[in-house]
């Protein structure tokens, strides 16, 4: 048995000197470098970043906000969540619906109504599209509307005591209840073909490279932003208390702390990160549908968390893009192993790698350390 | 003998019909004016022409050509006469008849029609059922009234009487229609109900009126039993399915608090080994075929529980006490088992067929029929629990089960060997699912996805009915088929699915453990 010395891991070091340094690097480098290496540098020459690589960079980036969110839930509340694809979904719906206005008559059918109203022979828009002409409104139902949700369930949920695995079970049927409920064309969001064929936003065409880095930005940003935020959360009382709901909630409860309050909190926060997400994913990918909300795909959100490493922060983003990447490789290249991956990469990294990709780490400087002594 | 032939040969000349098939009326029936082509029809029926049957079923299936002025009835590449049936040469330039729907619609009532006046009573009955939704003016309802006149067997006269009361409903002489209008007080059928109420919204007569609107009452009742108990059977008959599926993980679940999430794998592990035995039967033992599912069960539940004994040897035996990695690490198996079918048997769906005594269904009233495969489903799932209870309750090995369920610590204090007990109880629970598949197969289509669609709602029964004991598991299931059977019928599938689990989330607020949950205390 190898013995880890209880030394400072990356996960805790992470915004030590060296983190700052790493963490700075990274912003420059989505702030500053991309862009001009995108728009500024000419196609072909040394340095180019092509467009196709700005766009599932960017798409990357709304998936680690998702496995950041994760992380906060499940990495340290220890509340597996099965149904983050509903909160990502819905932010996705409510920023599509803005989107969907925003292509006003250049449709198929040249009306005012979206196409897909116009098939179902729909004559105005239903009551929930009212105002989501506006972008403030929309954007900002992008996030409240999930995080209401959110509350609402995590109350009920928390309150009567769920959790572990019956909680992770109900998220799981919720959003195959939602599912359900998105791929039927009455409910008002398009059907199973969702949202697509966006052409502009704030009046801007979406397809120019520019609209594009500017969409990229924002999206990095807002990684950023929130890792700080959540690295804020989680190092303050807040995030020692939920720590300590997720070693033994009833020992919290037991010194007198409202663990509810606490997990309805960051239960809600993580669902308005989902939200946001969806809605920067959206503009960037071109396509919203039902099946963003499917149980196979909020499980996945879960595996890059676990294959980053949960409770480290850093982890889950990391294991977002090694996951994501090998999908984008595996689906081009081989896809009939793609799913023979998945699954191992399932089995194998809870069997094996408990702490992640980043534990691997902490296990290798640990054995150095060790050899040196 | 040959007395006997002379005899049969003088009876069929004397009691066959005035009018024969002719080229004449081949000719109205084949070709022309669609009005001319009914009136046509409609005259042979009147004249009850019992010789039009064969070539009008020729008609309907499409083998008669024409050439000239001759019908001919091709069968692949040889030809007969339509009138004497002798063979005949096919001319390269014959002409297809084209027959449209309506045309086709008329000519199967005709054949219903001249089939009333058949010797076979069964075939008689069958005629007049057949014509339960043909329009009825005035003409048929003459010959329905002849044939009433001369029939003998009363259940066929009353199916006649109820069927002419139909067409009388929209007489012009105010007593047949209120004999009809009394008539129909018996007939449950949903054609009856919509005459009926069509015609109380014409009809001006306020005795008739009266006896329509008692009629309607009593055929609308009656129906409305017919429709509650064929919800409440298919919700049984989804219930039974839920409670195959659940019993396995009821069993898992609660013995080793392990969800598996690859459940639904083995379900759909037990539909493809049906569907390979269906297959092993139809090539090597076709006479034997109707039995294949007999041989099918057994095998469904050892490479299902063959499957889940590798499973928890290799990777759910490493995760005791992780519940939340388990699931993960279970949901990976679903991935690779169901990536695994698809290589192997492909992605499409597999075809399973109902072996023979299990297609066809029995007729309760007539908006009220039970399919033999969703009875013999539930029959089964019946057996199963049984089989399941009494190796829980009443065997050594069920014993140590609850044993470890209960207080695995003190099990093994007693010197259970738990491992062991967790990999038979793993076995056991995966090969329910098998069993499952087995079912499911009979009802559904075998896919390599067959078991995502059923995970969620099993996983809601073992919610709900809580861990430890069957009986909640089968007061759950039933409850949920039967609930969710009943709001599909109110508010179709998706709310319905909606509301259940809803009404879950609501129902663990009051009894977060589920409806029968062993007493005992927990302290993490």
């Amino acid at each position: 048995m190898l013995y880890i010395p209880p030394a400072p891991s990356l996960a805790t070091r992470l915004f030590d000197r060296r983190g700052w340094a790493f963490f700075s690097a990274a912003a420059l480098a989505i702030l500053v470098a991309a862009p001009l290496a995108n728009l500024a540098i000419p196609e072909g020459s040394f340095g180019h970043l092509s467009d196709a690589s700005v766009a599932l960079i960017g798409k990357l980036f709304c998936y680690a906000m998702l496995a950041l969110a994760m992380d906060l839930v499940w990495g340290y509340a220890g509340i597996l969540s099965l149904g983050h694809g509903i909160f990502f979904a819905l932010g996705g719906y409510t920023f599509g619906m803005y989107l969907m206005r925003q292509i006003g008559q250049d449709g198929s059918y040249h009306s005012d109504l979206p196409d897909f109203m116009v098939f179902l022979d729909w004559k105005a828009y239903p009551w929930f599209w009212s105002f989501t002409d506006h972008f403030a409104y929309s954007a900002a139902l992008a996030i409240l509307a999930p995080a209401t949700l959110a509350f609402v369930f995590g109350y009920f949920a928390f309150r009567s005591r769920i959790k572990g695995v019956y909680f992770s079970i109900i998220t799981q049927a919720l959003t195959y209840a939602m599912m359900l409920l998105f791929f039927r064309n009455e409910t008002g969001f398009g059907g199973n073909n969702g949202f697509t064929d966006f052409k502009r936003i704030l009046d801007v065409p979406l397809a120019t490279p520019a609209t594009r880095m500017v969409l990229f930005t924002l999206t990095g940003a807002c990684l950023l932003a929130l890792l700080l935020v959540s690295r804020f959360l989680v190092t303050s009382k807040f995030g020692r208390v939920l720590t300590a709901i997720r070693e033994a909630e009833s020992r919290v409860m037991f010194c007198g702390y409202d663990t509810l309050s606490y997990k309805l909190a960051i239960w809600t926060f993580s669902a308005a990160i989902c939200g946001l997400a969806g809605a920067l994913y959206v503009p960037q990918v071109g396509i919203i549908n039902p099946s963003e909300m499917s149980p196979a795909a909020s499980i996945e959100i879960a595996i890059w968390a676990a294959v980053g490493g949960r409770g480290t922060l850093i982890g889950p983003l990391v294991g977002a893009f090694i996951v994501n990447g090998a999908k984008s490789f595996f689906t081009a290249a081989i896809p009939e192993y793609w799913l023979f991956f998945l699954g191992l990469l399932f089995v194998l990294v809870t069997l094996l790698l408990p702490k992640g990709v980043i534990g691997l780490f902490d296990t290798l400087a640990a054995f150095r350390k060790e050899r040196a002594r | 003998m040959l007395r006997l032939i002379v005899g049969l040969a003088l009876l069929a000349m004397f009691s066959a019909p005035a009018t024969a098939l002719d080229r004449e009326a081949i000719a109205h029936w084949t070709g022309g004016d669609p009005d001319e082509q009914h009136k046509a029809l409609d005259d042979a029926a009147a004249r009850g022409d019992l010789t039009a049957i064969p070539f009008l079923r020729d008609l309907l299936a499409d083998r008669v050509k024409l050439a000239g002025d001759k019908a001919l009835i091709v069968d692949g590449d040889k030809a007969v006469d339509a009138l004497d049936r002798t063979p005949a040469e096919l001319p390269a330039d014959a002409e297809d008849v084209s027959t449209s729907n309506s045309l086709r619609l008329a000519i199967e009532e005709t054949i219903a029609l001249l089939e009333i006046a058949s010797p076979d009573r069964a075939l008689r009955l069958e005629a007049v059922k057949r014509l339960q939704n043909a329009e009825l003016d005035e003409s048929r309802v003459a010959l329905l009234a002849k044939a009433e006149q001369k029939e003998r067997d009363a259940s066929v006269r009353d199916t006649l009487r109820q069927m002419r009361a139909l067409g009388e409903l929209q007489s012009s002489d105010r007593a047949l229609r209120l004999a009809a209008a009394q008539a129909l007080r018996t007939t449950i059928s949903g054609r009856v109900r919509e005459a009926l109420k069509t015609r109380l919204s014409t009809e001006e007569d306020g005795e008739v009126r009266v006896a329509l609107t008692r009629s309607l009452r009593n055929v609308e009742s009656s129906l409305a039993v017919g429709e509650n108990l064929g919800v409440v059977f298919s919700g049984l008959s989804l219930g039974s399915i839920l409670l195959l599926a659940a019993l396995g993980l009821a069993i898992t679940y609660g013995l080793m608090g392990v969800i598996n999430m690859a459940h639904g794998e083995m379900m759909m592990i037990g539909a493809y080994a049906t569907y390979v035995v269906q297959n092993l039967f139809r090539t090597h033992l076709p006479d034997h075929f109707q039995w294949y599912l007999a041989a099918a069960a057994p095998v469904a539940f050892i490479v299902a529980a063959l499957v889940g004994v590798a499973i928890e040897r290799t990777v759910i035996r490493f995760l005791y006490g992780r519940a939340l990695e388990t699931l993960l690490a279970t949901w990976g198996v679903s991935l690779i088992l169901m990536q695994a079918v698809r290589s192997l048997f492909g992605a499409q769906n597999v075809q399973v067929e109902n072996p023979a005594w299990m297609s066809g269904r029995v007729f309760v009233t007539d908006n009220l029929e039970l399919p033999y495969n969703r009875i013999v489903i539930i029959v089964f799932s019946v057996d199963v629990l049984l089989l399941v209870s009494f190796l829980l309750a009443r065997t050594r090995l069920g014993l140590f089960v609850r044993a470890v369920t209960q207080n695995r610590g003190m099990a093994r204090c007693v010197g259970v060997d738990s491992s062991r007990i967790d990999t038979i109880a793993f076995a056991l629970g995966s090969g329910l699912a098998g069993l499952a598949g087995v079912a499911l197969s009979q009802v559904g289509n075998v896919g390599p996805d067959l078991g995502q669609h059923y995970i969620v709602d099993s996983f809601m029964v073992v919610v709900l009915g809580g861990v430890g004991q069957l009986a909640g598991a089968v007061y759950a299931a039933l409850g949920l088929g039967v609930a969710g059977k009943i709001l599909e019928n109110i508010a179709g599938a998706v709310l319905a699915e909606i509301a259940v689990l809803i009404f879950i989330v609501v129902f663990i607020q009051k009894r977060p453990q589920g409806l029968f949950a062993l007493g005992g205390r927990q302290v993490d």
